[in-house]
This record gives structure tokens, sequence and C-alpha cells, in this order.
């Protein structure tokens, strides 16, 4: 008695039920008992709250019109966020200077799209300028007061505008401090890795709002009577200095990961120290720490809008200005859906940048 | 002393080790090595596991620092003085075990990244030299690769052109060969053979006895931290003279 094939039986096709949607649902939502209860709670949840938001935020809503009489009914009132735009972008910045804020933007994307072409000439030297001119030639077209353009004074600034500068000058004034530090708590010599342990621990043992609080209230006490810094400036160096201390913490991580070869083959090929850290080192361990970097980078961009407590008019600060205006009482939740819409478009690009930086470092396999 | 007459003496004796001794703590890792190498002279130092031999040539670039003794490189002695170290280093070439190539950079910025920072080569130069040399170790055509995408043999060759770019006068091997499967060794030990011929200077950590007895003028034997025997291969290997050499060749030639 024989049962056996003689030849090899041809490939059956996977189960239909593990294949295409099905099977994707089955895998993923309908596993387990307790997956699909999940799932079906949720569809639940879902299926209550998402008919009515979307009713509210877009078959009822308002879109044009003057006024808050053009909103009258239910359903969200767009017309109020139209009216607020500049003020939402600009703060309190006035209407005829816009053009200042909206040219030094715009200075600045032909400077990032350049540093993002492959293999171009004078990166170095673009990127140099990104960092330490732009910033300056910003500064004074925001500020004016040089080449006939009329002052702005910083407590005039607001909005988008406030929320980017605070989050480009944390970022910029950010990771070289970090890097310093991270350095610095390697290093061999005692006074310059306590001084950066110091550092480093003293600003992270304390919340952010401390630190602003600090620095608005604290601070003009130990000046000097007359000398006054402005406000903003101090929000500035406090975010920085305090955004250095994570940054440190997230590169040297990445250090460590660096084999001590590749210290040893710098020094071997006659390399000073610093040419190897900044040729060798940084470079492998910077790409380490991207993903570490990006996260405080998307936390700094959040807790801008703690400025708020010392009366700062970021973007958040802003629309609460605008909803205590008489003309517009009752339209927080536009105000503050549109103020977190714009937060999480910023957010996630810098998580998908970051995800782009990956990759675009990956260089084969490590060993 | 003047120019010339450093010349001629260092035309004579590359390297000159006198009385060397380091400590590890309270180990005792070198103890009175003595050693000269003449120019375009190759050594092969071998013994067992934790001899020293490793901390022995990566003295010689100051990667370790020795606590006694007198070591002169090229005319140069070293010492604290950041100028000689620096100047050391560019004259002696290390190729390391794991090769400790730059994963970020490719075949050809490894090569092309000490001339021009150190050396201060134009950067047209530095290419060509790079060129040069990759193509003597067999590996041009893998100039824009980058080393993660080589062969382990392949990124050996690479690391040893990289050290040939900075035109040193002595080249140190620390076990070369020894982390590669068996069919890259040769392609490896090719390069080296090929190196030795053109009358480089060379100290090769090694336990590959067939290269020994083809390139070196001299096997040094180390064991505990001491030079326990050196002679010419031949009668290294035939007559080891103390019972430690032969109970190492009688271990490693089976
Ligand atoms: N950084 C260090 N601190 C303390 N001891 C060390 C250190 N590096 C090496 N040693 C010790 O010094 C001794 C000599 O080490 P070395 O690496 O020179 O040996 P080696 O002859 O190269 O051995 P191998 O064939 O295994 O490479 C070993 O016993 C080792 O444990
Ligand atoms: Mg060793």
């Amino acid at each position: 008695m024989a049962y056996v094939l003689k030849e090899r039986h041809p490939d059956l096709p996977p189960p239909r039920s593990e294949v295409g949607v099905l099977g994707w649902l089955r895998r993923n939502l309908f596993s387990t008992w307790y997956n699909t209860l999940f799932t079906l709670v949720t569809a639940y949840l879902l299926w209550l709250a998402l008919p009515p938001f979307f009713e509210w935020a877009v078959l009822h809503a308002h879109y044009a019109g003057e006024g808050r009489q053009a909103c009258a009914g239910g359903g969200a009132c767009w017309v109020f966020i139209g009216d607020r735009l500049p003020q939402f972008f600009y703060g309190f910045y006035p209407a005829a200077e816009r053009w200042r804020v909206d040219l030094g933007f715009a200075l600045f994307v032909p400077l990032i799209a350049y540093l993002h072409l492959p293999r171009v000439r004078f990166k170095l030297w673009v990127g140099a300028f990104t960092l330490f001119v732009y910033p300056v030639i910003a500064y004074y077209l925001f500020a004016g007061g040089v080449f006939g353009l009329p002052a702005v004074p910083t407590s005039q600034w607001g909005g988008l505008m406030l929320t980017l500068i605070l989050a480009f000058t944390g970022i910029v004034g950010a990771l070289p401090l970090g890097v310093l530090l991270a350095l610095g708590r390697r290093s061999s010599l005692p006074v310059l890795r306590s001084v950066s342990v110091a550092f480093i621990e003293l600003w992270r043992g304390v919340p952010l709002i401390t630190v602003l609080f600090m620095s608005s209230v604290l601070l003009p006490l130990f000046l000097p009577t007359g000398v006054e810094i402005d406000k903003l400036l101090r929000a500035l160096i406090a975010i920085a200095l305090f955004q250095a201390a994570y940054i440190a913490e997230v590169v040297r991580g990445g250090l460590q990961a660096i084999p001590k070869g590749q210290f040893e083959a710098a020094q071997a090929l006659g390399l000073t120290y610093p040419q190897s850290m900044a040729l060798v080192i940084m470079p492998q361990a910077l790409k380490i720490a991207i993903p570490g970097i990006i996260v405080t980078f998307i936390e700094l961009f959040k807790d801008t809008s703690l400025v708020v407590i010392i009366g700062l008019m970021d973007l958040l600060g802003i629309t609460q200005a605008a909803l205590n205006d008489p003309k517009w009482l009752g339209f927080a939740a536009e105000g503050y859906l549109f103020a977190g819409l714009i937060y999480w478009i910023f957010c996630f690009g810098l998580s998908r940048y970051g995800l782009y930086l990956e990759r675009r470092f990956h260089t084969g396999h490590r060993r | 002393m003047n120019a010339d007459a450093r010349n001629a003496a260092a035309a004579e004796v590359v390297i000159d080790i006198e009385g060397l001794h380091k400590w590890y703590g309270e180990f005792h890792v070198l103890k009175d090595i003595n050693l000269k190498v003449s120019r375009g002279e190759r050594i092969v130092v071998c013994g067992p596991s934790g001899s020293g031999k490793s901390t022995l040539i990566r003295c010689i670039n100051h990667l370790e620092i020795h606590q006694k003794g007198r070591i002169v490189v090229n005319g140069v002695e070293l010492n604290e003085n950041l100028k000689n170290i620096e100047t050391i280093r560019r004259e002696v070439g290390m190729v390391f075990q794991h090769f400790n190539l730059f994963p970020h950079l490719t075949v050809l910025d490894n090569c092309t990244l000490a001339p021009i920072w150190v050396r201060k080569l134009p950067k047209k130069e530095a290419v060509d030299t790079a060129m040069h040399y990759l193509k003597r170790v067999g590996i041009a055509e893998q100039a824009s690769k980058y080393p993660g995408q080589l062969s382990g043999g392949q990124q050996q060759r690479v690391a040893i052109a990289r050290a040939l770019c900075m035109k040193p006068e002595v080249m140190l091997f620390d076990e070369p060969t020894s982390a590669l499967d068996p069919e890259m060794i040769k392609e490896v030990l090719d390069v080296m053979v090929g190196l030795a011929e053109q009358g480089m200077t060379m100290i090769v950590v090694t336990h590959e006895m067939g290269f020994a007895r083809q390139v070196a003028d001299r096997v040094i034997f180390m064991d505990r931290g001491e030079i326990v025997e050196e002679n010419a291969p031949e009668p290294f290997f035939t007559h080891p003279q103390s019972e430690r050499t032969q109970l190492f060749l009688s271990q490693i030639l089976h």
C-alpha cells in the first residue's frame, strides 16, 4: 500500500483569509478576542464622535461673511479664523511692515533648499551663512531701526512668526552648544567635565516653565538698574540653554555608540583632536542621534507655547488674545483647533524630515 | 643637529626604541623593550595572545603612552610634545585588525581625508594620489562606494591604501588578516608582499608564518611583555633558541 505522492504537489495559494484587505483586517484588528473587543469598542466610539464633528467642522460650518453675525446657528465659524488670520501669523506686527516678515522667512527657503541639494559646492559656507549670518539679517529685518526701516519693538512680534523664531533660535543655538557640552562631558579634563555635567544636570532638573519665569522675574533683580534685556531675548536665551542640555545628552548617546577604533584611526592618520571630532566622530554620532534630536526639537516646538506665561504672544498666546476679543467671544473651539492644526503640521513635518535625514545618511551596513 | 646630519642618521635607523617600559596601572605590559628598525627593513612580530604585541606597535605612534624609555622615529623623539607626536603620526601609517575605515565617507574620501587636512594637499592632488594607491591595491573601481558595501578583504586593502596616501616612512600592521575569512587573507597578504618588495619599512604583527618566511628580514617573538627571541626567519623557524619560542611555534605550526 502506498499513499505517498511520487511528484511534488504544486504550491497551493495562501488561504484567502491571510491575504488582501480581509487578511490585513484579520491580522491587525481581529487576531485575538481582546483585540476584537477593542476594535469593536473603538469603532463604536468613532461612530459616535466623527459624524457630529464632521457636521460641525465642515457641513454646517460658516466660511464667508463679515463679523460674527455671519456665524448664526450651529457649525464652526471659520470666518473668525479668516478674520484673525494675519494676527495668527504676525501677532501685532504693523500691517504695513509685514512684508519684512515675509521676506525674512522667504530668504530662509532657498538657503535650506540649497543645503539639501546633492553634490553642490560651497555647502559649508552656505551652512555657516545660514547659521550665523542669516539670523542677524533676519533680526534687523524684523526689528528695523536701520536702513530706514521703521523700528518694530519685539513686544509687537507675535503669532506663528514668534513661534518660528523661538523654535529656530532654540534649534540653532542649542545644537552647537549641545555638541560642545556632550564633548565636554566626555573630556578627560576634570574641570571641563564637571562644568559640563553641572550645566547639563542643572538645566535638565528644572521645568522649562520655571526657567522662563526665572528669566523674566528673577533675572531683572540681579541686573544693575537701568540695564534692561529685551524680554524676548531673555526667553530665547533661556530656551536655547535649556534645549542644549537635552541635545547634549542625545549627542552623548550617539558618541558612545562610535567604536574607539574610529578615533584611533583618525589619530593614527595624524588628524588633530578637533579634526578627528569634526570630520570623523561627530558626523557619525550625529547621524545616530538624529531620531533623538528630532524628538527633542518636536518637544521644543510645542514647548515654545509656554512663553505665554511671561506675556509673549506666540501662536497660542495670540489665539487666546483673539478669543478674549469681545467681538468674537465664544469661538474657543475654532481657535484652539486651528492653532493645534498648525502645531501639528510643523511637528509632523519635522518628524518626516527626521526620517528623510536618516535615510539620506544611511551608507550601507554597519559592522 | 643640522638637517643633513639628521637625514643621514635617519637613513640608517628609522625607529629606535630603547629601554621601553609600559604599565597599565599595576600591570607591567612592556618590559625593557629594545628595538632598532632600519630603513627598508621588514619586521614580523609574533607571540601568544596578551603578550603585548599590539601595545608595542601602538606605542610607536603614541596611541598608547609609555612610561619609561625612549622612542625615536625618523629622528624625532616621541614625548609629550604635541608637535612631535603630530610629526611622527604623519610619518607612520597604521593598519588595524578591524580596518577602522570611516563608514560615513566613501572609499575615495577615506583616502583623501588625511592628505587634505593633515598634509594640506590640494583636493585634486589628493584624489590623484588616492586613485594611484587604490589602483595599486586593486580596488580603484570601488572608489565611490562606502566601506559598508565592501567585503572584509576589500576593506582591509582600502585601509592599506588610506595609510599609504599619507606617504608614510613606516607602516605598522596589527594583525591585518586575523579578522578576515580564509579566502580573503591572500588578497591582503599579496598587497603587503608587494609593498615590502618596493622597499617599505614595515612592522607587522601577524601569525601568518608563510608571510614571515617570505618577506621578513627579522622575526621577533614576544611573550609576557618581553622580546624573548629575535632572528632571521630561517633560523627562527628551524632552530628556535628558547623553550617558549619552541612551544609557541609547535602550537601554531601544529
Ligand atoms: N587598556 C588596557 N587596560 C588594561 N590592560 C590592557 C589594556 N589593553 C591591553 N591590556 C592588557 O595588556 C596585555 C597586552 O595586550 P596586547 O593587546 O598588547 O596583547 P597582544 O599581544 O596584542 O594580544 P593579541 O594577540 O590578543 O592581540 C594584555 O594582557 C591585555 O589584557
Ligand atoms: Mg593585539
